[in-house]
């Protein structure tokens, strides 16, 4: 996705199944599929919230016949918590939720073409603490189905729900481990300061 | 003395009234600007509104009435002997015999009373003149004293100043709706004229469109039939060829300069695209009618169809072109306004770019796609120089592309060129097709732009 942005610049390798993600033979689209992703502010299609969930797996495929479509939509909005919130009006517009209600739609929407990794930038950042709470439970739920990778402002966040931590500081990667250890002992200087809120 | 003096002196008054409050109010503040309630140069416009203005406004008054004041006391003043030999219209003959001898003096050997009314005339006139330019150049001055004199430091200029623009600008506003509600005042006068003589049923309902009526009793002509349904059918036929040339022509070289193109590639096309906007409609006219029509009358012989060379097909095409810039950067604007964060969603989920534009990106953006093409429509609708070029004169109640139809425009300037009397049914008529033109392109336009702005409001 970094392509889309004009002045982004890249360093340095990222893989998946030993499989470098720059590599310039690599269909992206193909990577996109098996790689999902939540933004920072909820995005949701101006389309319907069924229509929300089954754009991905149309666009893919996934589903035979309407009826699978169906089980696809509702098994996603029902890992993603929203299923009774939503199940009644399935033909409202996606936009028309709450920001936090909308936030859990686009990780159904992430989840229902079935990725192996969701990266989530920033999920919680433009929601408020009772929704936050919501989307790190799902989180929570989630994370022993899939990889997630989370980028996120808040240390206590990131203590509260990953088992690995990377500290970055302006675009290099300071220090990685286990949560516990980078928020307990960390080896660098800089993650210290950080994490003691010297700075940041 | 002559009115572009006494304009000339109300100009040079009122900058001597800014240049002098402006100087007085830093003066009144003993040069410290904190001090006054609005800047110097307020001081110096409200100074220099109050000198001009009612100034202008005499100078108006006098242009506007002076001389019909003038003309009517001459009138009273002539001996009536005149008007009787004269016959009709005698004021007016005479008033002109007047206005010929003071402007070129007594070439013609006109009777005594009308030399004299000459020269009565022109000595009012220029009472006339100088009671204008005494009374509004001491308006002027009056005004200019008094705002100059009022200046102190607590004095709210800039009140008055925003004031009097304020006033300004509704003043601006008024007269364009004025204007506009006057067109279509004397559009419905005269389109309830017609109506008198042709019921509004037969004209919107007749299939017949010959509006050659008889001048004379004994003349032997058509009695004149005004079915408009020919001539909406032409236009509607025109207006479709139109839109399916500039409707997917349009639409994807938007997507292409939105989505797909280089930034150089944007830079230079959409430029180019804007110029064809540009041309006039009487150039596309020649290139419809000199090159276009020709060419598609051969290649019909080729292949062995019949194309009139007046055919819809050729202002259809032409027309098509002339208004592909508009669907395109309406569309452009629209397509442009999607927010990115939903490419990006459609993107992350493993789409396609094609699949993400007919997907998410032309669903999002058509309410004003839609608003593009309804508002190219009423453009194509209300088009005139083209098809008065291009198509065809006879009322032909067709749908078939090939053969010569001809539009509401093209019958609204045969009916008015040239010399015409104004109480004909055949002339009237003209009024009619324009009001029904007025109508179909006013409804166009509400429901493109309330599409445009529902729109507007889905991202906000």
């Amino acid at each position: 996705m970094n392509e889309t942005i004009p002045t982004c610049r890249v360093t340095g390798h990222i893989t998946l199944d030993d499989q470098d993600i720059y590599d310039p033979t690599l269909d992206v689209v193909r990577l996109r599929a098996r790689v999902g992703m939540v933004f920072q502010k909820p995005n949701p299609f101006p389309k319907s919230i069924y229509d929300n969930i089954a754009y991905g797996p149309r666009i893919h495929g996934l589903a035979s016949h309407s009826t699978e479509l169906d089980e696809i939509v509702a098994n996603s909005l029902d890992r993603a918590g929203l299923w009774s919130e939503v199940k009644d009006r399935l033909d409202d517009a996606g936009t028309a939720l709450s920001g936090g209600q909308q936030q859990r739609l686009c990780i159904a929407r992430a989840i229902a073409v079935d990725p192996e990794v969701i990266l989530m930038d920033e999920p919680c950042s433009a929601l408020d603490p009772i929704a936050t709470a919501k989307v790190e439970a799902l989180i929570e739920d989630l994370k022993g189905r899939y990889a997630i990778a989370i980028v996120t402002h808040s240390m206590q966040q990131a203590a509260r729900i990953s088992q690995k931590t990377a500290f970055f500081h302006l675009g290099d990667l300071i220090e990685i481990g286990e949560t516990k250890q980078i928020f307990t002992s960390p080896k660098e200087e800089k993650t210290r300061d950080y994490i003691t809120g010297r700075f940041g | 003395m002559t009115e572009t003096m006494i304009f000339s002196a109300l100009v040079i008054l009122s900058v001597l009234g800014f240049i002098t409050a402006k100087r007085r109010s830093l003066n009144v503040a003993g040069g410290n600007i904190s001090e006054l309630h609005s800047l110097p140069r307020h001081y110096g416009y409200l100074a220099s509104l109050r000198t001009i203005l009612p100034g202008l406004l005499i100078l108006v008054l006098w242009l506007l009435l002076g001389s019909a004041v003038i003309e009517s006391m001459i009138l009273s003043a002539l001996p009536q002997s005149l008007f009787l030999e004269t016959g009709t219209n005698a004021q007016a003959l005479l008033l002109n015999k007047i206005r010929l001898v003071v402007e070129h003096g007594n070439k013609f050997g006109d009777n005594p009373d009308i030399l004299e009314a000459a020269t009565h005339y022109s000595s009012l006139y220029n009472k006339g003149l100088w009671g204008t330019f005494s009374l509004s150049i001491s308006i002027a001055l009056i005004g200019m004293f008094t705002a100059i004199y009022r200046i102190k430091p607590d004095f709210r200029a800039r009140s008055k100043v925003e004031r009097i623009m304020l006033l300004a600008l509704i003043l601006s506003s008024v007269i364009a709706t004025l204007t506009t509600m006057g067109i279509i005042g004397s559009l419905i006068f005269e389109s309830v004229r017609f109506f008198q003589q042709i019921p509004l049923l037969d004209f919107v309902t007749g299939l017949k469109w010959s509006p050659q009526t008889a001048l004379r009793a004994d003349q032997v002509a058509a009695s004149g039939s005004f079915g408009a349904v020919p001539l909406f059918v032409g236009t509607l036929l025109i207006s479709f060829l139109a839109m399916m040339v500039a409707g997917p022509v349009g639409l994807f070289s938007a997507i292409y300069l939105t989505k797909y193109a280089s930034k150089k590639v944007r830079s230079i096309v959409k430029p180019l695209l804007e110029i064809l906007a540009g041309v006039p409609t009487i150039v596309y006219g020649f290139f419809a009618a000199i090159t276009v029509a020709p060419f598609l009358r051969d290649t019909g012989t080729i292949i062995g169809l019949d194309i009139a060379s007046e055919s819809a097909l050729t202002s259809g095409f032409v027309m098509g072109i002339m208004i592909i810039p508009f669907v395109s950067s309406l569309s452009d604007d629209a397509i442009t306004a999607v927010p990115k964060s939903l490419d990006d969603a459609s993107l992350a989920l493993g789409a396609t770019k094609s699949g993400t534009i007919k997907q998410v990106i032309l669903p999002a953006a058509l309410p004003g796609i839609t608003g593009a093409f309804l508002l190219a429509i009423s453009r194509a609708v209300g088009e005139t120089m083209i098809v008065v070029m291009a198509a065809g004169m006879k009322a032909n109640l067709t749908v078939n592309p090939f053969e010569s139809v001809t539009t509401v425009t093209v019958q609204i300037v045969a009916l008015l060129t040239g010399d015409q009397e104004f109480d004909s049914a055949k002339t009237l008529s003209a009024f009619a097709l324009g009001l029904m033109l007025f109508i179909t392109t006013l409804a166009l336009n509400i429901v493109a732009l309330s599409v445009v702005r529902k729109y507007r409001e889905a991202y906000e």
